[in-house]
């Protein structure tokens, strides 16, 4: 049996089992988790690939363990029950498997570690970056600020239940409502995708730009992360953290509160919308006019 | 001597006999354990379809308010299952009953403040179970923070005195566990055998003699912590307060440094029952019984040093997140030893799979589960994505749920025989292991789906693609539920049988520690005449 068919068929049965595959994605992905999903989301950007294929690495160094481990117990609860061996041996030391078993997992966490040490300084160094923005975690609403494209700040709240056809309370009206509120503030036709991860506006952001994102908090500790995107960091009062990110494909991406703050921790989702760099070039012009006095609320809801 | 039986309610409220006191602390674990039980079961059947319907239903509260009720169940679940659950059982229960009994020693070191430990708990339950019915977030009662009661949630964003009540609790259980450590230490120190060196001594003391370095390393660092919380709270100090200077980051390091050692107490007695249990039914000593004691040595150390592994979404520095991913990778070198070393005690044994053997053999089997999942975790580039999401949660109830406990059942079931002098029912216990084991497993594997596909932890509602695994792992809790109600009638079969029908050593051959060379139960004062070691 040839090795590299082997190989490749099983990375064929691993992609049918768990779905993940680098395939060109359409425009305007749609970032909602995947129904009944296994696995990790599909990344749309460099970052989260690596996260992904590092999972994938270490997925394959965890099962292979797994598997070891519990065919070792299977053979030795078969090989040596009490019917088929009543004479127990009495060995209890062997000083070389005992090595071996020590210096075994060390090499395979080095080679974890050859992996995992540089994807966190990729992701963790902010490389040169277009532009920033500031991201504030309040009880329960993120606001986002432009602080290089005059000052654009708007609040972003979830979308209630009433919108979505799947709650009990669903009511078309509300539904429209946001819709039409999103579409006046993208400027484009907008419609809501998931109950508990739509907001009523987004944050707006091109695509092969990189950004960088500073994060405060008003009152506790929240988290902002969006795992399409590779990002997650803790918004913490009384500090600014700073982390980047850079999108590769147009789409509305999804994430939520990360780190428990208080009654609606669940209820305060992460909503971005990136689009080409002209349309983002468009929406900061009409976002600047809307929110010249910081605080309105002229577009969207 | 009058003090030598005495009978009644004075034999347990002045008891300075320490099986008494340990059989006080396992009764002590089960009632705390059934809550904390109950607490994840109002938490599955919220969780099991999208949308918030059940508790308000079931309490009859508003939704807005059982929003913040789900979190009060999680903190309470947490702190339940740690402080007032595992660690009574592991330490408590079994430490106190056992270790005496396995170095050869007549009772513990000091009987008396044996009693203070075990009597501080209730009144520390009592003061966690209060705090969930005063006021905590601002017009709702209890406390919501989680168990790990992050600063400024745990300060400004809870300001009524439900969070002060959960921290006293906190502080009168330490003191419990302390003063538990000193005594365990200077027991094991000092109140061996003749001829039991520290090398010939059993593997479960030597557990309980390291998680007692951690408790009295690590508590004090908690309850300085959670003292802190409480000058902040009420006495006007800014220690995690960023507009007085303070940092609410510190609390975490600080939490943590306590808490990530406390991982360890919780585990490390369950690895030194199932070394026992998996020596006794294999007919084998211990495979590499070195190895297996420096092991757990190096685990309790490697401990104190890798905390921030807990906290690599806070903004730490990338060469301090390098450092501990490095770190908390080592700890699954000498984890690993301890699996094969348990799996080469069984090679080439006489394995009979009594009860204890089936629950220390699962145990083995899902702590790999759950470690190989920390090792993914234990990398800040993979943990990225899975912080404080479900896969975190699966995670660790592997290796504690699925671990701890395990090890909990399966030293019940090695030694309901020689506490009570009656055994088990067989079958029935069979049949209670296999429903347990099935349910736990089918509440705890589609989690790491969940985790993976990004939903956060501590979550009252969900969005509807998540629906259909929590449904699953809603389904599991029911089946574990029958587990756990059939255990009861297990251990009621057993304890209310009116003949106390277990022999000194009913298992035979493979069971050498001390314990087994007593009658079953052993007598209210046992080793008058030390025993000697060869």
């Amino acid at each position: 049996m040839n090795v590299k068919r082997l190989t490749a068929g099983v990375m064929a049965a691993w992609t049918a089992l768990f779905g993940f595959t680098v395939s060109a994605l359409a425009e305007g992905v749609i970032g909602t988790p995947d129904e009944k999903g296994v696995w990790l989301q599909e990344p749309v950007n460099e970052q989260a690939a690596r996260v992904v294929d590092f999972n994938e690495l270490l997925l394959w160094i965890i099962t292979v363990i797994t598997i070891f481990v519990f065919a070792l117990m299977f053979y030795v609860m078969v090989r040596y029950r009490a019917k088929a061996n009543p004479e127990p041996s009495k060995t209890s030391h062997n000083t070389l498997i005992e090595i071996i078993w020590t210096v075994v997992p060390i090499g395979v966490l080095v080679v974890i570690g050859f992996w995992s040490i540089p994807l966190l300084y990729f992701q963790d160094v902010v490389p040169k970056t277009e532009f920033a923005i500031r991201v504030t975690g309040n009880q329960w609403n993120w606001t986002y600020s432009y602080p290089d494209h005059g000052d654009i700040e708007f609040t972003s709240t979830l979308v209630p239940n009433e919108a979505y056809k799947s709650s009990p309370s669903f009511d078309p009206a509300v539904k429209a409502e946001y819709e039409a509120g999103l579409t006046q503030f993208l400027g484009k036709p907008a419609q809501l995708n998931a109950r508990l991860l739509d907001t009523n506006n987004r944050l707006v952001v091109p695509v092969d730009t990189k950004i960088k994102v500073m994060l405060t908090a008003t009152d506790v500790i929240h988290a902002w992360t969006i795992q399409k995107v590779g990002i997650k960091l803790d918004a913490v009062p009384g500090r600014l953290n700073e982390t980047w990110f850079e999108i590769n494909k147009e789409g509305t991406y999804y994430g939520q509160c990360s780190e428990l703050c208080g009654k609606d921790h669940a209820f305060m989702p992460i909503t971005v919308e990136a689009v080409s760099k002209e349309e983002f070039a468009k929406w900061v012009e009409r976002a600047k006019a809307a929110y010249a006095d910081a605080g309105t609320t002229a577009l969207g809801r | 001597m009058a003090h030598d039986n005495p009978t009644g309610w004075r034999r347990w409220v002045y008891s300075t006999n320490h099986k008494d006191i340990g059989v006080m602390y396992l009764w002590f674990a089960f009632f705390a354990g059934l809550i904390g039980f109950a607490m994840s079961g109002l938490m599955r059947m919220e969780l099991e379809h999208p949308g918030v319907q059940f508790l308000p239903e079931f309490l009859g509260i508003t939704e807005d308010h059982a929003r913040h009720m789900f979190n009060v169940l999680t903190t309470g679940h947490g702190l339940i299952m740690v402080f007032f659950m595992v660690m009574p059982a592991l330490i408590g229960g079994f430490g106190n009953y056992f270790v005496p009994l396995m170095i050869g020693a007549p009772d513990m070191a000091f009987p008396r403040m044996n009693n203070v430990s075990f009597w501080l708990m209730p009144p520390a339950f009592i003061l966690l179970l209060l705090s969930t019915v005063v006021e905590g977030a601002p017009g709702m009662n209890g406390f919501g923070g989680g168990w790990t009661a992050y600063a400024p949630l745990s300060t400004s964003g809870h300001p009524g005195p439900s969070m002060d009540l959960a921290i006293f609790s906190l502080h009168v259980a330490g003191a419990s566990s302390i003063m538990g450590a000193i005594n365990y230490i200077t027991t094991i120190f000092n109140m061996r055998a003749p001829g039991m060196t520290l090398h010939k001594m059993p593997l479960f003391s030597w557990s309980i003699l390291i998680t007692a370095f951690l408790l009295v390393l690590s508590l004090p660092v908690l309850a300085g912590a959670i003292t802190m919380l409480l000058t902040d709270r009420n006495f006007g100090t800014t220690f995690f307060d960023p507009a007085g200077g303070g940092d609410p980051i510190l609390f975490q390091h600080l939490f943590w440094f306590f808490g990530h050692p406390e991982v360890y107490i919780m585990i490390l007695p369950a690895f030194g029952i199932v070394s026992h249990i998996v020596s006794t039914f294999s007919r084998k000593p211990v495979f590499g019984y070195l190895g297996m004691a420096y092991a757990m040595a190096a685990i309790g150390f490697i401990g104190f040093v890798v905390w921030a592994h807990h906290m690599y979404t806070v903004g730490l520095d990338v060469d301090t997140k390098a450092y501990f991913v490095a770190a908390t990778m080592v700890i699954a070198v000498p984890t690993g030893v301890k699996i094969f070393s348990w799996i080469a005690t069984m090679w080439g044994g006489s394995i009979r799979f009594e009860v204890p053997m089936m629950y220390a053999i699962a145990f083995i089997l899902l702590f790999t589960v759950g470690g190989v999942t920390g090792v993914v975790l234990s990398n800040a580039g993979a943990d990225i994505v899975l912080h404080d999401t479900y896969y975190v949660v699966a995670h660790f109830h592997y290796v504690l749920s699925l671990g701890a406990v395990f090890a909990i059942f399966a030293g019940l079931y090695y030694w309901v025989g020689k506490m009570s002098g009656k055994q088990y029912p067989n079958l029935l216990a069979h049949i209670q292991f296999w429903i347990t084991f099935i349910g736990v497993n089918l509440i705890f594997f589609p989690q790491h789906f969940l985790g993976l596909q990004g939903m956060p932890r501590r979550y009252v509602d969900y969005t509807d693609a998540h629906a259909y695994w929590n449904w699953v792992s809603t389904l599991g809790y029911k089946v574990t539920a029958v587990g756990v109600l059939l255990f009861i009638v297990v251990m009621a079969m057993t304890l209310f049988k009116k003949k106390k029908d277990c022999a000194d050593n009913p298992w035979g051959e493979g069971a050498t520690t001390l314990e087994w060379t007593l009658s079953s139960p052993p007598p209210f004062h046992q080793f008058n005449e030390l025993p000697k070691i060869k």
